[in-house]
C-alpha cells in the first residue's frame, strides 16, 4: 500500500471503478481504435494529473486558485516554443523542460509569498490579475508565442506516428511512435497523481489540513503556513506545468484555446467538485466523467434526438438536438452538485451521511 | 540562569479603549501564577499579547532575556510559549489523533516533510497516543473533533499545548463550560506539570477554589491594570480584590464564596 503512501480508495466501488478506469487508459490504443477514442484518453490522463494538483490547492490547502492554466499553459509553451525553434529533437524536449518548470515554479513562489499571508479572497485576485495578464502577453508576444494561432510543432523521429516500433502482425495494432507518446502521456500522468498522493499524506500535507481547518490554530502551533501554502502552491505549479508538456506532446501544438483560457479553468473546477474535494482520487473520476460527457454526450443527443424524432415524440428531439449538449451538461453538473455534495469520491466513501472524519483513518 | 517571562508596561488600546494598560509583571519557573478579575478586566487580551495573537501598542515582552515584543505567533510557539485557547480551538474535521499528532509534529520540527507518508513517523504517533491517555481522550481518538463533547474537545485543547513540550504553558480557563466529574482530570493534569519545576505556568481561572489549591501567586487585573500581585491568602483578603472583583462583577462572586 505503500505506493498509494498509505491512503487506499476505501470503498470497494470506489476501487473497482478506479481500477477500471485505470485498466480502460491503459489498453486504449488496443481496445478503442480509431483517433478520437485515443485524443480522449489522453486528454483524460492529462486532465486527472492536472485536476488532482488542483485538488492540492482547493481541496488539502482551501485556497482558491484562477492562475493554475497559466501554469498550464507555461509548460505546454516552454515546450511549443522549444521544438518550434530548435527543431524535432530531445535537446529541444529537454530544453522546454528545464526552462518550462522553474519559470511555472519561480512564479508561483513569488505570487505564493506575495499573497499568501493576507486573507484568501486577495490571493484568489491576486492569480486572477496575474493570469489574465499572462493571457494577453502570451498573445501579443507573436513573435515568440505565435499569437492566436499558437504554435504548432514536429516532434522527435521516435514519437512520430509514422515510427513504426513494432509491426501489426503481433498484437494486431501497429504499435508506433503516436503510440508510444500515448504512453509517455499515461505513464507521466500517473506518476504525479502517484507523488501528488504522497504529498497529501506527508506530514506536510497534514499540516495543509490542517491550515485549511484552522490557519489561527496552525500557526499556534508553531506553523509558518505562508511557507507550508507556498510550497504547495509551487508543487501545484509544476505538476500543472507537467501536465501541459504532456498536453502540448500529445497534441504537437501549444495555443491560448488549448493551455491558457478560462473555460479550461472552469472545466478544471468542475471536474474537482463532480469527483469530490480533497480526496485525489476525485480527479481521476471527475476528469473521465467530464470528460468522457463532453466527447460523447453530443454524439449520444444525436442518436438519442434522432430516434425520438422516428418515433413521432413531441418536444424531445428539439431537447436532446446536439446542439444543446451543453445545457445538459450544465444540468448533469447541477444535479452531481445537489446530490453529491462531497463529490462522488466522498459519497462513494462516506455514502449519503455527512462527510465525516475527511481523509484520515 | 532560569528561564524568565516578563512583561514591561504592556498596553494594548482599541481606539480609545485601553484594553491592557501597563501591565508589568515577571514570571518565574516553578510557580503557577493564577491570573483573575472580573469579566472584561483584559486577561485574555493580555494571554493574547504574550503568546502574540495581538501586537502590544506599548510596552514590550521578554522571554528568557530575549525581547519578543516584535515577534509572529509562531515563533513564539517554537520559542516555547505554550497556548490554550479560551474558546475552544481545533482542527474540527480532523481526528483527535491527528490533531495531537500535528501538535506533536509542530514540536518534533517536522514542518516540510513531504516525501515521507505520515504513518512512517510511528514517534509521532506513539508520542500523540501517549499524550491522549495522559488527557483521558485515549477511546476517542479516531473520532473527529467536532464529535467530541465540549468537556473532551476542553481536554483536547490542553492535550495540544502539552504536545508542543513548551517552557510556558497558558492555560486560558480550562476547566470553564466542565462538567463536575470532568474538572478533576484537568485539575490533575495542571498538578502533574507543576511539579517540573523548570516551567512557567499561568491560569487564568474563574473558579475561586480552583485558583485557591493550585496557585502559588495571584494577580488580578480590573479595566487592564494589574490591581494586586502576591500569594493567593493575602491577595484575596485585600480590600481592593474585594471590591474590584466582588463588588464590580456579582456574577462571578458566587464562584468566589
Amino acid at each position: 500500500m505503500m505506493i498509494l503512501s498509505g491512503d487506499p480508495p476505501k470503498s470497494r466501488v470506489l476501487t473497482l471503478v478506479l481500477v477500471l478506469i485505470i485498466l480502460a487508459l491503459a489498453a486504449t490504443p488496443f481496445l478503442f481504435p480509431g483517433a478520437k477514442a485515443l485524443n480522449v484518453a489522453a486528454k483524460i490522463c492529462v486532465f486527472a494529473a492536472l485536476v488532482a494538483s488542483y485538488d492540492l490547492l482547493l481541496g488539502y490547502t482551501g485556497t482558491v486558485s484562477f492562475a493554475h492554466t497559466m501554469f498550464y499553459g507555461i509548460g505546454s509553451y516552454a515546450i511549443a516554443i522549444a521544438l518550434y525553434g530548435m527543431g524535432p529533437n530531445w535537446a529541444a524536449v529537454a530544453t522546454g523542460i528545464v526552462t518550462g518548470l522553474p519559470l511555472a515554479a519561480l512564479l508561483a513562489l513569488a505570487i505564493g509569498l506575495f499573497s499568501l499571508r493576507v486573507a484568501a479572497i486577495f490571493f484568489a485576485m491576486i492569480t486572477l490579475a496575474v493570469a489574465s495578464a499572462f493571457q494577453v502577453l502570451a498573445s501579443q508576444l507573436s513573435w515568440l508565442t505565435g499569437g492566436e494561432d499558437g504554435r504548432s510543432f514536429r516532434l522527435p523521429e521516435l514519437l512520430r506516428p509514422g515510427t513504426v516500433l513494432i509491426p501489426k502482425d503481433m498484437f494486431g495494432v501497429e504499435i508506433n511512435g503516436r503510440i508510444l507518446t500515448y504512453y509517455l502521456v499515461f505513464a507521466g500522468s500517473a506518476l504525479m497523481i502517484l507523488a501528488l498522493l504522497r504529498v497529501v499524506n506527508s506530514p506536510f500535507g497534514r499540516v495543509l489540513q490542517a491550515i485549511r481547518e484552522n490557519r489561527f490554530r496552525a500557526e499556534a502551533l508553531g506553523f509558518r503556513t505562508v511557507f507550508h501554502l507556498t510550497y504547495a502552491n509551487c508543487i501545484a505549479a509544476l505538476v500543472a506545468a507537467s501536465a501541459g508538456i504532456l498536453n502540448a506532446l500529445w497534441l504537437r501544438y501549444a495555443g491560448p484555446d488549448t493551455s491558457l483560457s478560462f473555460s479550461i479553468m472552469l472545466d478544471i473546477l468542475l471536474m474537482v467538485v463532480i469527483g469530490g474535494m480533497g480526496t485525489i482520487y476525485g480527479a481521476v473520476i471527475g476528469a473521465t466523467i467530464f470528460i468522457v460527457a463532453q466527447n460523447y454526450l453530443q454524439s449520444l443527443m444525436g442518436v438519442a434526438s434522432k430516434a425520438a424524432d422516428e418515433a413521432g415524440l413531441p418536444l424531445l428531439p428539439g431537447l436532446l438536438h446536439p446542439d444543446r449538449w451543453l445545457l445538459w451538461l450544465g444540468l448533469l453538473f447541477i444535479a452531481s452538485v445537489y446530490f453529491f455534495p462531497t463529490g462522488v469520491v466522498g459519497r462513494l466513501r462516506y455514502g449519503g451521511g455527512k462527510k465525516t472524519a475527511g481523509p484520515s483513518h | 540562569m532560569p528561564l524568565t517571562l516578563e512583561t514591561r508596561d504592556l498596553t494594548i488600546r482599541f481606539g480609545g479603549h485601553v484594553a491592557v494598560n501597563n501591565v508589568s509583571c515577571t514570571f518565574r519557573p516553578g510557580e503557577l501564577t493564577a491570573i483573575v478579575g472580573p469579566n472584561g478586566a483584559g486577561k485574555t487580551t493580555y494571554f493574547n499579547l504574550i503568546s502574540g495573537q495581538l501586537r502590544a501598542s506599548g510596552g514590550s515582552i521578554l522571554f528568557d532575556g530575549i525581547d519578543i515584543t516584535q515577534h509572529s505567533a509562531p515563533m513564539r510557539t517554537r520559542a516555547g510559549l505554550g497556548r490554550a485557547f479560551q474558546l475552544t480551538n481545533l482542527f474540527p474535521n480532523l481526528s483527535v489523533e491527528e490533531n495531537v499528532r500535528l501538535a506533536v509534529q509542530a514540536a518534533s520540527g517536522t514542518h516540510y516533510d513531504m516525501l515521507r507518508p505520515w504513518m512512517v513517523r510511528r514517534d509521532l504517533i506513539a508520542r500523540a497516543d501517549s499524550i491522549l491517555d495522559q488527557v483521558a481522550l485515549g477511546s476517542r481518538r479516531g473520532v473527529t473533533a467536532t464529535a467530541l463533547s465540549h468537556g473532551d474537545q476542553r481536554k483536547l485543547e490542553v492535550a495540544l499545548m502539552i504536545a508542543l513540550e513548551p517552557k510556558v504553558f497558558m492555560f486560558d480557563e480550562p476547566t470553564a463550560g466542565m462538567s463536575i466529574d470532568e474538572v478533576p482530570v484537568v485539575l490533575k493534569l495542571i498538578a502533574q506539570l507543576k511539579q517540573d519545576r523548570s516551567k512557567i505556568i499561568l491560569l487564568v481561572e474563574h473558579k475561586m477554589d480552583v485558583v485557591r489549591s493550585l496557585a502559588d501567586r495571584i494577580i488580578v487585573l480590573h479595566n487592564g491594570q494589574l490591581v494586586a500581585d502576591g500569594p493567593p491568602a493575602e491577595v484575596i483578603a485585600s480590600p481592593i480584590v474585594q471590591e474590584a472583583y466582588l463588588g464590580v462583577a456579582p456574577k462571578t462572586a458566587e464562584s468566589v464564596g
